[in-house]
C-alpha cells in the first residue's frame, strides 16, 4: 500500500472516530441539568432577537436527535455559536487554539531535544550511578503534580522578578517592535513551558533508554559488534533508528497528554491557551463554548494520532498497511 | 496457574519487593501515610471543622523544650496575637511570651471513633485549656492546617482505589468481552473506546465534575466524583486487555472448555481473565497516581470536594494566590504529600513490573 493511500485510509478512519465523539460529547451536555440559555439571559448586552435566534440555532424545542444533527450540520459550516460573553464562540478559539499549540510544540521541541540524548546516555551507561541518578530524577520528574510545580515557579518568579507572574504578553505589547514581541513571547513562555517539559522529559528519557537497551539485546546488534565493528558505530547506525521509531507512537500520546496537562498549567500561569479557556467556560457554564472545546480538543487529540502514525509508516518499513 | 503456585509468585513478588531500597522506602512511606489517616482523629489535636476566627492564617506554633534561663523543661508553647501594621497594611501575629502553654502526650480531648466505631477522647498530644497548637499554621477559616492535612488524606489517599474497583473490572469485562467475541462486537466496542480515548481526558474531567448540581451532600459528591473518575479510566486499561485476550483465547484450554459446554461468560471471566493478572496488577500499582492526581486537580480547581471538607487538593486552592504562599508558605504542604504519595506509588508499581516482566527493565 503505497504511502498515500495509507494516509487517506488513516483519515477516513477519523472521521467515524470524531462522529462518534460528538455523540458522546452531545448526551453528556444534555445529560446535564443545565440551562443553556440561562447565562444568555442574564447578560443584559444580550438582545432578546438574539437569545431567540440561539433557541432557534438550537433547536430547543426540538426533539432531541434532531438538536443534535442541527448542532453538528451548523458545526461543520463553521458556526460555532455565541458564547455567554456575547462573542461568537469560533473567535474565542481562534484566540486561544495557536497559543495552546504554540505551548505544545515548544514542549515537544525542547523534550524531545533534551529526552531522547538523556535517553541514549543513560542506556549506554546503564546500571552505572549516572544511570541510576537520572532515573531516580526522572522518578521525580513524573511524580510532581503539574500545578503544585506551576505554583512553586510562579513563586520563584515574583520572588526575583526575572519572569513574568503570567499571561503571555506584557501591558505594553502593542508598542513593541517585531523583535520586542518576540523577545517578550518568549520571556513569557519559558515558565509554563518549563513546567510540561519536565514533566514529559521524565518519560520521554525513561521510554528512549528502555527502547535502545531493548534493541542492544537483539541478534543483529550482537552480530554487528561480533563484525567489529566500533561501539559507537553500532549505537548511532544501528541500534538508534530502531529504538526511536516507537518514541514517533510516544509523539501522539505525548501531544494528547500535553493537552490535558497544559491546561492546569495554562489555569496558575494565567496562559490564554485553551485549556484555561475550556476550565472558563466550565465555570461559566457557557455550553456552546464547552461542547466546541470539547470537539476541537478531541480534533486536535486524534490529528496529533494520526500525524504520527503516518510518520511512524514513513520512518519504519516494517510496518505494514495490513495492520494499521 | 493453580492457586498455590499464585501464592508462592505473590510471595516472591513481596520478598524482592521490600529487597530494592527504593521500592522499601517507597512502602514505609506508603505505611506511615495510610498509617496516620487510619489514625487521623488520634494523630489530630483539633477535629476537621475546629475554627478558630481570630487566628486566620497563623503561621506554624512553635514548640520549646528549652526555657529562657536555659534549662530543660516539658515541651511548651506560646500563643499568637493577631495585630494590624499600620506601616505595612498587614495582619501580623507575635507571640504571647507572658504564659506557657504546656504540650501532653495522651491526654483528653474532643470525642472521636477509632475506625468508626470504638468512641475515644484521648489524641497524641494537647495543650493547655486556652492554649493553641498550629503544627502547620492554620487556613484563612483559623483552621489546623495539621488537623485537616490528615483529614483530607482520608479523601484524597482513598478515592483512587474506590475509583479503581470500579473503573478495572468494568475495563476488564470489556475488554473481555470485546477480544472474546471479536468481528464487529469487537469492531463496534473498540471505536466507542477509543471515541473516549479521544477525548482530552482533562477537559472530560472537568466538564463531568461541573455537571454535578450544586446542592448535594458532601458523601453525594464523593460517591460522584469516583464515578467520574473510573468513567474515564477504563478505556485505555480495556483496550489492552482486549489485545491479551485475543491471545489467551486461541489457546488449548480455552478450546478444552469450549468442547465441554462452557458459556462465553464463563470462559471469559473464570479462564481468560485471570491470565491477564499479572498486568492487571501492574497496572493498577500504576494508575494509583493518576486518580491521586485527577482529583487534587479537580478539588484545586474547586470543581472536586467541597468546603469544609477537607482534601489535599481543596487545602492547596488557597496557595492559588501567590502572595498567600509569599506570606503563608505553610499553605503548601498537601502539595507536598501528594508528590510523596505519587512518587512512592511510582517507585513501588516500576519495582513491580520490573520483577513480573523482566523484560522490561526500566531501572
Amino acid at each position: 500500500m503505497s504511502i498515500l493511500s495509507y494516509i487517506l485510509k488513516r483519515t477516513l478512519q477519523a472521521i467515524p472516530l470524531l462522529i462518534m465523539v460528538s455523540i458522546i460529547s452531545f448526551v453528556i451536555i444534555k445529560l446535564s441539568p443545565v440551562d443553556p440559555l440561562a447565562e444568555l439571559r442574564m447578560n443584559p448586552s444580550i438582545t432578546a432577537q438574539t437569545l431567540e435566534a440561539e433557541k432557534q440555532r438550537l433547536g430547543l424545542d426540538l426533539p432531541v436527535y434532531q438538536q443534535y444533527f442541527k448542532w453538528a450540520w451548523s458545526f461543520l459550516h463553521g458556526d460555532l455559536g455565541i458564547s455567554t460573553s456575547g462573542e461568537p464562540v469560533i473567535n474565542r478559539m481562534m484566540e486561544r487554539v495557536p497559543n495552546t499549540l504554540l505551548l505544545a510544540f515548544t514542549t515537544i521541541f525542547m523534550s524531545w531535544m533534551v529526552g531522547i540524548p538523556l535517553g541514549i546516555y543513560a542506556a549506554m551507561n546503564w546500571r552505572k550511578p549516572i544511570d541510576r541518578f537520572m532515573t531516580l530524577l526522572s522518578s521525580l520528574g513524573m511524580a510532581i503534580p503539574s500545578f503544585f510545580f506551576a505554583l512553586l515557579l510562579l513563586v520563584f518568579a515574583v520572588k526575583t522578578g526575572w519572569f513574568p507572574s503570567g499571561g503571555l504578553t506584557s501591558s505594553n505589547f502593542s508598542e513593541m517592535n517585531w523583535f520586542m514581541k518576540i523577545v517578550d513571547i518568549i520571556h513569557h513562555l519559558i515558565l509554563p513551558t518549563f513546567v510540561l517539559f519536565t514533566i514529559s522529559l521524565a518519560g520521554l528519557q525513561r521510554q528512549m533508554r528502555g527502547n535502545l537497551l531493548d534493541v542492544l539485546e537483539s541478534d543483529y546488534i550482537k552480530m554487528a559488534r561480533a563484525k567489529g565493528l566500533s561501539e559507537n558505530k553500532v549505537i548511532y547506525k544501528h541500534a538508534l533508528r530502531n529504538a526511536i521509531n516507537p518514541m514517533v507512537t510516544l509523539l501522539g500520546f505525548e501531544f494528547a497528554s500535553l493537552l490535558s496537562g497544559a491546561a492546569l498549567t495554562e489555569y496558575v500561569f494565567q496562559y490564554p491557551g485553551l485549556g484555561r479557556l475550556v476550565l472558563e467556560a466550565v465555570m461559566k457554564s457557557d455550553i456552546n463554548l464547552v461542547m466546541a472545546s470539547l470537539m476541537v480538543g478531541s480534533i486536535m487529540l486524534v490529528m496529533g494520532n494520526l500525524i504520527a502514525d503516518i510518520v511512524l509508516r514513513i520512518v519504519d518499513p516494517r510496518i505494514g498497511g495490513d495492520n494499521a | 496457574m493453580p492457586e498455590e503456585q499464585y501464592k508462592e509468585l505473590n510471595r516472591g513478588v513481596f520478598l524482592r519487593l521490600i529487597k530494592d531500597k527504593f521500592a522499601l522506602g517507597a512502602l514505609i512511606m506508603l505505611g506511615v501515610l495510610y498509617l496516620s489517616i487510619i489514625f487521623a482523629p488520634f494523630l489530630a489535636p483539633y477535629s476537621e471543622s475546629y475554627s478558630n476566627r481570630q487566628l486566620s492564617y497563623a503561621p506554624p506554633t512553635k514548640v520549646y523544650n528549652v526555657t529562657s534561663d536555659y534549662k530543660l523543661s516539658r515541651p511548651y508553647v506560646y500563643n499568637y496575637v493577631r495585630s494590624f501594621n499600620p506601616e505595612t497594611y498587614q495582619i501580623e501575629y507575635n507571640q504571647d511570651r507572658t504564659k506557657k502553654y504546656y504540650v501532653h502526650f495522651f491526654s483528653k480531648g474532643y470525642e472521636y471513633k477509632i475506625l468508626g466505631f470504638l468512641p475515644c477522647n484521648i489524641h497524641l498530644f494537647q495543650v493547655d485549656n486556652g492554649g493553641e497548637i498550629h503544627l502547620l499554621g492554620t487556613d484563612i477559616n483559623g483552621r489546623d492546617n495539621f488537623s485537616r492535612i490528615l483529614y483530607g488524606g482520608r479523601i484524597s489517599l482513598t478515592i483512587g482505589f474506590l475509583a479503581l474497583f470500579i473503573s478495572f473490572p468494568i475495563g476488564m469485562l470489556y475488554g473481555g468481552i470485546s477480544g472474546y467475541f471479536g468481528g464487529r462486537v469487537d469492531a463496534l466496542m473498540m471505536r466507542f473506546a477509543e471515541a473516549i480515548m479521544s477525548i482530552p481526558s482533562f477537559y472530560l474531567l472537568i466538564i463531568l465534575a461541573a455537571l454535578l448540581p450544586a446542592g448535594m451532600s458532601s458523601t453525594q459528591r464523593f460517591t460522584l466524583i469516583v464515578i467520574i473518575l473510573a468513567f474515564l479510566g477504563w478505556s485505555g486499561f480495556s483496550r489492552v486487555i482486549r489485545g491479551m485476550v485475543l491471545s489467551i483465547k486461541k489457546q488449548e484450554f480455552v478450546q478444552a472448555s469450549k468442547t465441554l459446554g462452557a458459556g462465553s461468560m464463563r470462559i471469559i471471566i473464570k479462564h481468560i481473565l485471570p491470565q491477564t493478572l499479572s498486568y492487571v496488577i501492574v497496572a493498577i500499582t500504576l494508575s494509583v497516581p493518576g486518580y491521586i492526581l485527577a482529583e487534587s486537580s479537580l478539588s484545586f480547581l474547586g470543581l472536586g470536594i467541597q468546603q469544609p471538607d477537607a482534601s489535599w487538593g481543596n487545602m492547596l486552592k488557597e496557595a492559588q494566590d501567590y502572595i498567600n504562599i509569599l506570606y503563608r508558605p505553610w499553605l503548601l504542604t498537601p502539595g507536598f504529600l501528594i508528590f510523596i504519595a505519587i512518587l512512592s506509588f511510582n517507585l513501588i508499581g516500576d519495582t513491580i513490573r520490573d520483577i513480573l516482566d523482566p523484560k522490561s527493565r526500566e531501572r
